[in-house]
């Protein structure tokens, strides 16, 4: 994967919330890329950030967030500083997104099969007739059952695990190259994510589209993702192959995070858990953010905050791996 | 266990919720009434000190068992024996209410943004008439604080001031400020993150050991269940598909619908690995498959399935609503990854 040019560039990012009693840093220096049919995870507490840098990408940061420092790129192309008109173009288009809640991503008054059709005549030079037939072939393709009969139904026709399916078919339709996905299994039982899941992995490896995968749900990670990136307080702070940040997390954060997982195969007295919770933007300690709650503390990590640096098999932004600091 | 008074039984407990539309509408279209069978004819019992979790598709009807439970609702049919006593026939209600507690699951609607934390815990103390004095409320009050691991000194704050994973402690210290002896728990840690799942967890098994609390959990959550259960009930559209010690529910599972269930499950060591999803969709409860509800879905399923209602039954360990369990056919379903492991 990573011999290939990345298709999704985002260097520096920082989001500022202007408020009467300063301006809060929600994402600070996030840089991360994504290739062709790559599907990055991003975990994290809520608050850590992961779908405010979803957000910021496809250039629906609620106002007065703003991007106040870096850049994103697509294809080498900067979509960060792009007029609303221009940005909507892309949206749809280049890039797809999903959201958790399938109820309010969908027109309650339009039908299904024209949300899906619009969507494609806006993005596609088809006409009418062909983005009908495409819809009926979207539908089916995520699986809805005797989809040329209900491509005329209202979103209030279909179940919740239906409508999410619909979700997906309109994020997918214009046939974008990337796609960001936010929670988009959290809302459905077990056995529907299973069906989401499955058909999301089978685009990205049959279409080459880009995913970045925001969840909380590490199980949903494991089975999706091919690289993940853990944030924690605007920042990332451990970046790398799904096996090796799932089962032998680098950074105290993310093995902290990974512990506290009841686990599904055994019983255990007591569940790992992290002491305190994630500090509020208003007040990010200084030094490294997890410094209050970390086991293995030291000295320089309450004064300088650690960058991502190399931390055997993935990144982590942790001063336990510089080989040049004394723990003293 | 069997000679000692349970804390709580379900007995044949049912109900049903009329969704029918307004009456002239229903005369114009020319339709009968509707029912949902939220609920529908469930039986166990809970030993004192233990916990029970019932587990289940959103829709199974898992929360409206809970509200049957603490007498939200008015069971259709069946009854609700609260130690050794029919609620409905209870002399003292607030006796018995003092006695059973609730925590919900959305510690943002369940906590008055309005009051003070210390008044939002007290309320219940004041309720019951349990303290004499202001003082002393004040001292339980700090006491019940420092129980779920908060500082007395939170007390004079607002919900708003706190995180979700603290707002459930205080969710936690409302429920134990009547002493209570059986709390019903529907769903405390699904809106909360893992790392503060873990945090709520180990309070509610920590209290349990401390207090003999008896407990109802429900979740959707197999991982959560597994570590916080006694005995696990599996439902499916108002029914117990499978009540089972909760060792025994993971090592071999029975009922088909549990098997798909946990193979299902999205799990930690699965990087790269496809997980079967179960096809097809939960069915509406208003009207519900013939015979066996799952039969739609489940690969076991025969005419008998189609046509008979399977009823609860022994085997092994477990008690299983399956006629292919019965008939010794369930062989034919392989066991779940999860369970194999074990094995």
């Amino acid at each position: 994967m990573s011999n290939a040019a990345p298709l999704l560039q985002v260097r520096n990012l920082r989001v500022e919330f202007p408020t009467r009693r300063g301006t809060l840093v929600a994402l600070d220096d996030v840089s991360f890329e994504i290739a062709p049919g790559e599907v990055l995870g991003v975990v994290g507490e809520s608050g850590a950030g992961k779908s405010m840098t979803g957000a910021a990408i496809i250039g629906l940061l609620e106002p007065p967030g703003r991007i106040a420092g870096g850049q994103i790129l697509l294809d080498g192309r900067r979509i960060d500083n792009l007029r609303y008109e221009e940005m909507r173009r892309i949206r749809g288009k280049e890039i797809g997104a999903i959201f958790q809640d399938p109820l309010t991503t969908l027109n309650p008054l339009y039908t299904v099969g024209r949300q899906l059709a619009e969507t494609m005549t806006t993005h596609l030079p088809i006409g009418p007739a062909e983005a009908r037939r495409r819809a009926i072939e979207w539908l089916e393709l995520v699986g809805i059952p005797a989809a040329a009969q209900r491509i005329d139904s209202y979103p209030h026709e279909f179940s919740g695990g239906m409508r999410q399916r619909v979700v997906i078919a309109l994020a997918l339709c214009a046939e974008p190259r990337l796609i960001v996905a936010d929670e988009p299994t959290t809302a459905l039982d077990v056995s529907i994510q299973a069906q989401v899941i499955a058909l999301l992995k089978r685009l990205a490896r049959e279409k080459g589209t880009a995913m970045m995968l925001v969840t909380h749900d590490m199980g949903v990670i494991a089975e999706t993702a091919d690289r993940v990136a853990v944030m924690y307080a605007g920042r990332i702070v451990e970046i790398g192959p799904v096996r090796e940040v799932v089962k032998h997390a680098n950074h105290p954060y993310s093995a902290g995070l990974m512990a506290s997982i009841p686990p599904l195969d055994r019983r255990v007295e007591r569940l790992a858990q992290i002491d305190g919770a994630m500090p509020r933007l208003s007040a990010i300690p200084e030094g490294c953010a997890y410094n209050p709650r970390c086991p293995q503390v030291f000295e320089k990590c309450r004064r300088q905050r650690p960058e991502l640096m190399d931390a055997a098999t993935t990144r982590a932004a942790c001063w336990l791996f510089d080989t040049e600091t004394d723990r003293e | 266990m069997s000679d000692a008074t349970p804390m709580f039984e379900a007995r044949d407990l049912a109900r049903y919720f009329d969704v029918s539309r307004p009456l002239l509408q229903r005369l114009i279209a020319r339709e009968g009434r509707r029912t949902l069978r939220a609920v529908d004819g469930i039986s166990f019992t809970i030993p004192k000190g233990t916990t029970l979790s019932l587990v289940g598709e959103s829709g199974c009807g898992k929360s409206t068992v809970a509200r049957l439970a603490v007498g939200l609702y008015a069971p259709t049919a069946g009854e609700v024996r609260f130690d050794g006593q029919d609620l409905a026939q209870a002399r003292s209600m607030a006796e018995q209410r003092r006695r059973m507690q609730m925590i919900f699951q959305d510690p943002y609607a369940s906590l008055n943004p309005r009051w003070r934390v210390a008044d939002i815990i007290a309320e219940p103390i004041r309720a019951f008439g349990l303290v004499r004095s202001r003082a002393e409320q004040e001292s339980r009050v700090a006491e019940l604080l420092t129980q779920v691991g908060l500082s007395p000194l939170d007390g004079q704050k607002f919900p708003h001031e706190f995180s979700g994973g603290q707002r459930q402690r205080i969710s936690i210290a409302r429920a134990l400020s009547s002493n209570p002896e059986f709390l019903v728990c529907d769903e405390p840690t699904s809106a909360l993150d893992v790392s503060v799942q873990a945090q709520i967890l180990n309070l509610m098994k920590e209290l349990q050991q401390r207090f003999g609390l008896t407990y109802l959990f429900i979740s959707h959550n197999l991982a959560v269940v597994r570590q916080v259960s006694d005995r696990i009930g599996v439902m499916y559209l108002g029914r117990l598909a499978e009540l089972a010690p909760a060792e025994t529910l993971f090592r071999a599972p029975r009922h088909p619908y549990t098997r798909a269930l946990m193979e299902a499950i999205p799990d930690l060591d699965m990087t790269g690995r496809e997980r079967v999803p179960v096809g097809g969709e939960v069915p509406s409860p208003i009207t519900p498959p013939s015979g066996c509800a799952f039969h739609p879905r489940c690969p076991l399923a025969n005419e008998r399935c189609r046509r008979e209602r399977p009823e609860l039954k022994p085997a092994g360990e477990a008690m299983v609503a399956c006629h292919a369990v019965e008939e010794g056919r369930d062989d034919a379903m392989p066991m779940p990854a999860i369970a194999r492991n074990a094995a």
